[in-house]
């Protein structure tokens, strides 16, 4: 026990994260066979999509939270401490368009502007101001690899773990923007009303 | 059904219940400021732009500007502290100081809206102008905890910092300006990963690298200080903290990474929090080179706090919800 609401995100990161907090000494196992329960008060874990975890630990609804840099990097608005590199849930931010010929560029060349969809509005926009190249965002929600299939745009700025989900849409990876892993994030407030408890797990995670 | 007549995002309408609970805080806290010779001033809730330019747009996450019929750009304010240095050098020009103001006054600012986030919101400002640190961040930090205790609040504790510390310790180990500001907008917003590559990639030794990987995460008492080898910033904090009468003291925190977002802080900075509260209720710090901008130098400290955040920390102390 860490006397820590800890958010755990559902999803690629929960089964490693699980793992963490088992190395913590944090009971896991009922969080492991209930799909459907999102509060387990008696352990202090609270699991929720990934991107709801920094909305929560900034709020002091959780002390601490375990989310990936993408969300991170999408939500700097957030007031909340980024404490660790967990090292898991390796995941690359890539722009990818059809394969063969770019039509990225192509577009660009000829029309002066690339249209891109993509779940990442503000880590796209950025990307493409510091690249030097106008862009017309598209913000989707679902499956993005959808978008340049139906020629609705000419490329995606999306999060890839082994790009096969790329390939079997039949895009390819023109571009590498950045590289996002699981980090430990904790709420201002609760990082120094609770310090010897942060502090405790912090240092459990660093030698294990 | 209610029409559809909003207010603007960020905005909200006060009505009598709240406002009567709102008006006996404000009150409180009020009688605290005027008991220790801070007296009230309003000042206008737009500015010149040109007058005071960016001072306060650093932490302000935007700001909302307008034109009068001459073309000028005007600001709604978006803190109470850089009016009250213009009021302070330009209405007191030749006064002996210390002066000593205090003003409750809405201040907007161009956040994503939350709960205890919104555009316009009632700050509760004091400044102490014109007495240098030690003693007059410790008379601010006593008056600060004086006002909350009068407003109610019982489980507050402060953290303080200081916004020179790392800066220093940086200095005297002989790393580069460019890197220098590399790493402390990494410590402003608290990326300890990012602070922590940028660390390890200068080359330094074990030792040093290790301290500067701490420092940014070390909270505590005052005793922490020590284990520190950097003097002028936590010489500051020592003398503050043996300036403050012992239930200032108690309520103190060091936190060596607290640097906050304005950049016109100049020594010690604090931030308030209540384990009822999820964000800090407000803060402050020392601005010493402010005022003399608007053309007197004086050094000067003084802290703001949000009268929502204050409100809803009250009401959830008040029902033992302690969710941290």
């Amino acid at each position: 026990m860490t006397g820590l609401t800890i958010a755990v995100p559902r999803g690629a990161l929960m089964g490693d994260t699980l793992d963490l907090l088992d190395r913590l000494g944090i009971d896991t196992s009922e969080v492991r066979v209930n799909d459907r329960k999102l509060l387990f008060a008696d352990v202090g874990i609270v699991t929720m999509r990934p991107s709801d975890v920094p909305i929560y630990v900034e709020a002091g609804a959780a002390d601490i939270g375990i989310t990936g840099k993408d969300v991170l990097l999408e939500h700097p608005e957030r007031a909340v401490y980024e404490l660790l590199d967990l090292g898991y849930g390796r995941c690359t931010m890539v722009l990818a368009s059809v394969a063969g010929p770019d039509p990225g560029a192509e577009a660009l060349r000829r029309l002066g502007v690339m249209r891109v969809a993509t779940k990442y509005i503000r880590i796209a926009r950025t990307y493409f101001e510091e690249t030097g190249r106008q862009v017309e965002l598209v913000e989707v929600k679902g499956s993005v690899e959808l978008a340049p299939l139906t020629g609705m745009v000419d490329a995606i700025v999306d999060l890839t773990a082994t790009g096969t989900t790329l390939r079997e849409n039949g895009l390819v990876v023109r571009e590498e923007i950045c590289v996002a892993t699981a980090r430990l994030i904790a709420n201002p407030v609760a990082h120094t009303l609770k310090a010897a408890a942060i502090d405790d797990v912090l240092k459990r995670l660093s030698a294990g | 059904m209610a029409s559809m007549h909003p207010t603007p995002s960020g905005t909200r309408d006060v009505l009598p219940d709240e406002m009567r609970e709102l008006r006996a805080i404000t009150d409180a806290m009020r009688q605290v400021f005027e008991r220790h010779g801070y007296g009230e001033v309003w000042t206008p809730a737009i500015e010149y732009e040109s007058v005071v330019g960016r001072l306060d747009g650093a932490g302000a996450g935007g700001g909302y500007r307008l034109f009068d019929d001459h073309g000028s750009v005007l600001r709604l304010r978006s803190d109470i502290t850089v009016p009250i240095a213009r009021v302070a050098a330009t209405r007191y020009a030749s006064t002996e100081p210390p002066l000593r103001f205090c003003s409750f006054a809405h201040v907007y600012r161009g956040v994503k809206p939350g709960r205890g986030q919104m555009r316009e919101f009632l700050q509760a400002g004091v400044e102490l102008i014109g007495s240098a640190g030690p003693d007059g961040t410790a008379e601010i930090l006593t008056v600060l905890c004086e006002a909350l205790e009068a407003a109610g609040l019982r489980e507050y504790r402060i953290g303080i910092g200081d916004a020179g510390l790392y800066r220093a310790l940086l200095g005297s180990v002989g790393v580069d300006a460019p890197t220098t500001d590399l790493i402390l907008e990494a410590l402003v917003v608290r990326d300890l990963v990012r602070l922590g590559v940028l660390v390890r990639g200068i080359g330094l030794d074990a030792a040093t690298t290790a301290l500067l990987l701490r420092v940014p995460q070390w909270r505590g008492g005052a005793e922490i200080l020590d284990a520190v080898p950097e003097h002028v910033a936590t010489d500051r904090l020592r003398a503050v903290h043996g300036a403050v009468p012992p239930e200032v003291a108690r309520r103190l925190i060091f936190d060596l990474g607290l640097v906050r977002h304005l950049d016109y802080y100049t020594g010690a900075v604090f931030e308030v929090y209540d384990p009822a509260a999820g964000m800090p209720l407000g803060g402050g710090g020392r601005y010493d080179d402010l005022v003399g901008r608007f053309g007197r130098d004086l050094p000067a400290v003084g802290f703001a706090v949000d009268m929502n955040g204050l409100h809803i920390a009250l009401a959830g102390e008040e029902r033992g919800e302690l969710p941290l």
